[in-house]
């Protein structure tokens, strides 16, 4: 069943949408046969590790797995890394629930991780990603694959792979809505001048 | 979540399922790891203010903290200010003045906590209080049954003893029934107080006819020195009657399990050999008072929102 | 020196002017007139007598930081009254004729009530052996009513010689009915609340047992007996039947067992923490009744100041009692006039005639307390605004301490004046010294 469109900045400036269901599907593709071509060894196989970012980073990166997967032919491991416990913003954001974090049996100790997030903006989810995965193991290395970024890094960080550039303002709000959490696929800008 | 945690009834159905929950989350995250620390509370101070000893309790709560990266201040009433006749209002306000975000008080006086809460900005969580309340103490006998059983909704729990003079019991009985458990307090008549009709438990005198029904049995220390007001006429009449030995253990169905906040009376209220057998989860509910007292710092400390 | 008091209503009935000279009230009627006197304008105002505590802890000498018989007094005037029994649980205790007299005149000094001292039964309190009751009652201060207050006259025996000993002196023991070895460690009312507080309880049954006894031991020797501040339905009905038996037994209530109930105690703040402790709404119900009924005989404050640090603390470490002198008249206005329980005369019986009876304080000439308005008699009365509510303000109490269980609770009536010997105590709600 379809749900209505929730938007937690709801206000009078009607969200517009700035990927449909079928951007989505396209745009993940995309990132797919990046991440192959930059990863893949000799025989096409992509040893990486896709760790997503909860909460929808977390189906992102079991989407972008099973592209790969689909594409090159070779499962990928897939993961998530909860970092509500490692946040630095607790005290303005409020405690939330947390969630699960699954690592793939072997661990992360010498692999290449990607981390897998809906949007980057300031940075510190990412970073407090990092932080995490350091307190998980020891990976060879860490990319970033994000489906938006929109600007307005707070910290150095950039990402590997993205799927698409979004600027915005810092009035504006970005929402990603995936069929996993929101039952339908979109990229929504709500607020300020777009 | 209130700013504190006094007592049981502070905890909502969500409340209690979310620190259950969260507790659960920081178990599995830090499952296996060599690194068992957690950045959240960096930065925060928690004070741990126990006016009576306690080291289990005590333990537990530093542990918790520090995991969490709170820097831990040990505030024990011995050899300090309190022992030289300082009030609790003033060690509050000394305790806030030094910026302490939570405090964690075990005190001799039921309602301390709830007179502490009065003086200062920070959370408080209660670690015992007279004969009162270790809300605490029953969100991580909550934690030990669903994990063991599985589920909480319907499990019949027995607690069995000194009810009177207990804490643990007053806040098993609150947090277990917001839970969905049905709990049956088993002591004899001296033990329990007068008003325990007003509670969500049943009542019984009779250890054998409730053993056969239950799916977990909590005893309670028994202290020997109850004797001398006449709570009971003997040790021995007591362990007789209300103790729980290998015998009647065997009257409890093949998934029951025996608990004990600890610490023990053995061969008084617990023999030794239901207390080191496979129903025990003794040494079990230890390890989750940690993780339990985590998610609780967590919840209060972690920040508000629109705070 | 004449005042004319105008348009008061004396008992709340039609109003009527007062003329006061020389102590005395010298005529109430219609539009009295008298040239040079004193006018103060009463319209509205009901004139009742003024009210006697039997039960009033003033605290000096021993912890003037809590109270003095000063700052009593003037707490005392405020709320109505023109007499106070000042308990003996000083420090020294009143056992001695020495004390007593100390106190006696340090309330003279005071000149704003009349403080008339209870003294000990027994020595310290110790509930050993007797004080020297006979000495207290010779002494400058004419001790009629003695206690023990604080404590219970445990031991049976010597409640009996007590008893027996005071009928030589025309006086009553008051008794404080608590059974220690019932109440060891109690915190509050024993039922579902204590339980659920994890306070030890204080049972009923440690104070009707108490009562029970000592009515027949009052019965039995023929002497007469006084029950302090009575707090369960359980007590109200043994009195009652004490009195249908004929014994000489009264008793009094406090206004906080009117109106208050150990709900109170849910946020463990000892402002509530009183001994007898709160009781149930069944138990109010109870007093307000035997009170309506005249089982029990009278309202007594239980007056009981501390000093902050002993009420800023745990509830198990703090004192017992509460402060109950400039709010007592409002509670009962509350609780037993407002609900048609008492009309005014039956507040001015419960508050003022029966206690000054009960300690023989009615039949003094001119230092008489608890007579009627009337022609002729000393001119001891209070002026009430029966329509103002006001919130309670611990800050803006004359006591000493700032104990008070009403604190930011709305309560009915205001003492507007009161007069001791025709002298004002109290002016427009000012207290005169």
């Amino acid at each position: 069943m379809a749900r209505t469109t929730e938007h937690a900045h709801g206000d009078a400036a009607s969200p517009s949408a700035v990927l449909s269901a079928a951007d989505v599907t396209r745009v993940v593709d995309r990132m797919a046969h990046q991440l192959i071509e930059k990863c893949a060894g000799d025989d096409g196989r992509a040893d990486v590790v896709l760790v997503g970012i909860p909460t929808r980073g977390a189906p992102l990166a079991r989407r972008l797995a099973a592209r790969v997967e689909a594409f090159s032919g070779f499962p990928v491991d897939v993961g998530t890394v909860d970092i509500t416990l490692y946040r630095d913003d607790l005290r303005m954001r409020g405690v939330r629930a947390l969630e699960e974090t699954v690592l793939p049996e072997g661990g992360i100790d010498g692999r290449l991780v990607v981390l897998v997030d809906d949007v980057l903006y300031s940075g510190r989810s990412v970073r407090a990603a990092l932080d995490a995965l350091r307190d998980l193991g020891r990976p060879r290395a860490v990319q970033l694959a994000v489906l938006v970024d929109r600007g307005h890094r707070e910290l150095p960080i950039r990402a590997d792979y993205v799927g698409k550039n979004l600027p915005t303002s810092r009035s504006q709000s970005v929402r990603v809505r995936l069929a996993e959490v929101d039952g339908e696929d979109a990229v929504l800008v709500t607020g300020g001048e777009q | 979540m209130k700013r504190h945690l006094l007592e049981a009834a502070d905890l909502d159905r969500a409340d209690a399922t979310l620190v259950l929950d969260t507790a659960a989350q920081i178990d599995a995250a830090l499952a296996g790891r060599e690194v068992k620390k957690l950045p959240t509370l960096r930065g925060r101070t928690v004070v741990n203010l126990f006016y009576e000893d306690s080291t289990r309790t005590r333990i537990s709560f530093e542990l918790a903290a520090k995991r969490l990266s709170a820097d831990v201040i040990n505030f024990s009433a011995k050899g300090s200010s309190v022992s030289k006749g300082e009030s609790l209002k003033d060690t509050a306000l000394t305790l806030e003045a030094m910026g302490s975000d939570a405090i964690v008080v075990r005190h001799s006086a039921s309602g301390a906590p709830h007179r502490l809460a009065n003086w200062v900005r920070g959370s408080v969580v209660n670690a015992g209080d007279g004969t009162h309340e270790h809300p605490t103490q029953a969100l991580l006998d909550a934690y030990t049954i669903r994990h063991r059983l599985g589920r909480l909704e319907g499990v019949r729990v027995a607690v069995v003893g000194d009810v009177l003079h207990s804490r643990v019991a007053r806040s098993n009985v609150r947090l277990l029934h917001t839970l969905g458990a049905e709990v049956t307090l088993v002591a004899p008549p001296t033990l329990l107080p007068v008003g325990v009709g007003s509670w969500p438990a049943e009542v019984s005198y009779d250890l054998d006819a409730v053993l056969p029904k239950a799916d977990v049995v909590m005893m309670l220390r028994v202290q020997a020195e109850r004797m001398n007001a006449s709570y009971f006429p003997s040790a021995r009449e007591y362990s007789r009657r209300y103790g729980l030995d290998a015998h009647r253990m065997g009257a409890l169905g093949d998934d029951a399990i025996v608990m004990h906040p600890g610490p023990m009376n053995r061969g008084m209220e617990i023999a030794a050999e239901v207390a080191d057998s496979v129903r025990s989860t003794i040494v079990e509910q230890v390890g989750n008072g940690v993780s339990v007292r985590m998610a609780v710092l967590y919840l209060l400390l972690g920040g508000r929102a629109g705070e | 020196m004449s005042t004319l008091i105008t348009g008061a209503r004396p008992y709340g009935e039609d109003a009527a002017d007062i003329l006061v000279e020389d102590g005395r009230i010298a005529a109430i009627g219609a539009s009295l007139s008298v040239p040079g006197a004193d006018v103060v304008d009463a319209a509205g105002l009901v004139a009742l007598p003024g009210l006697v505590d039997l039960h009033t802890h003033l605290r000096e000498p021993g912890r003037e930081d809590a109270e003095t018989v000063e700052t009593g007094s003037r707490a005392a005037a405020l709320g109505g009254y023109t007499a106070v029994h000042a308990m003996a649980n000083t420090d020294p205790v009143a056992d001695t004729a020495g004390v007593v007299e100390q106190v006696w005149r340090l309330g003279q000094e005071a000149g704003l009530v009349d403080v008339v001292p209870v003294g000990a039964v027994t020595v310290g309190l110790r509930g050993e052996r007797l004080a020297e009751l006979g000495a207290m009652a010779d002494s400058a201060a004419r001790v009629r009513v003695f206690s023990d207050d604080g404590h219970c006259v445990a031991d049976p025996a010597l409640m009996r010689r007590a008893l027996e000993y005071v009928k030589a002196l025309d006086g009553v023991v008051a008794q404080h009915a608590e059974e220690p070895r019932l109440t060891v460690g109690a915190q509050m009312h024993e039922g579902d609340r204590s339980a659920r507080l994890g306070l030890t309880g204080w049972p009923a049954a440690a104070e009707e047992a108490i009562i029970a006894r000592d009515v027949l031991l009052a019965d039995h020797v023929g002497a007469r007996l006084h029950v302090c501040h009575v707090s369960t339905a359980g007590s109200v009905e043994i009195l009652r039947w004490a009195k249908s038996r004929g014994v000489q037994v009264t008793a009094e209530v406090t206004p906080h067992h009117l109106l208050l109930t150990d709900e109170c105690a849910e946020g463990y703040d000892p402002v509530f923490k009183v001994n007898p402790p709160l009781r149930t709404d069944a138990d109010v119900e109870a007093l307000r009744a035997g009170l309506a009924e005249g089982v029990i005989d009278a309202v007594a404050t239980d007056h009981a100041p501390h000093a902050v640090e002993d009420k800023e603390t745990e509830w198990a470490h703090a004192r017992p009692g509460m402060l109950g002198l400039e709010q007592a008249l409002s509670v009962v206005v509350a609780t037993m006039l407002e609900t048609g329980r008492l009309d005014w005369r039956g507040v001015a019986d419960r508050m003022s005639t029966r206690p000054a009876a009960i300690g023989r304080l009615d039949g003094r000439g001119l230092e008489a307390h608890g007579r009627p308005l009337a022609p002729g008699e000393p001119a001891n009365l209070l002026l009430l605004d029966p329509g103002a509510r006001a919130v309670v303000d611990p800050a803006a109490l004359a006591s000493r301490s700032r104990n008070s269980p009403y604190a930011g609770r709305e309560l009915p009536g205001r003492v507007v004046a009161t007069f001791l010997r025709g002298v004002p105590t109290v002016l427009d709600g000012k207290a005169q010294k």
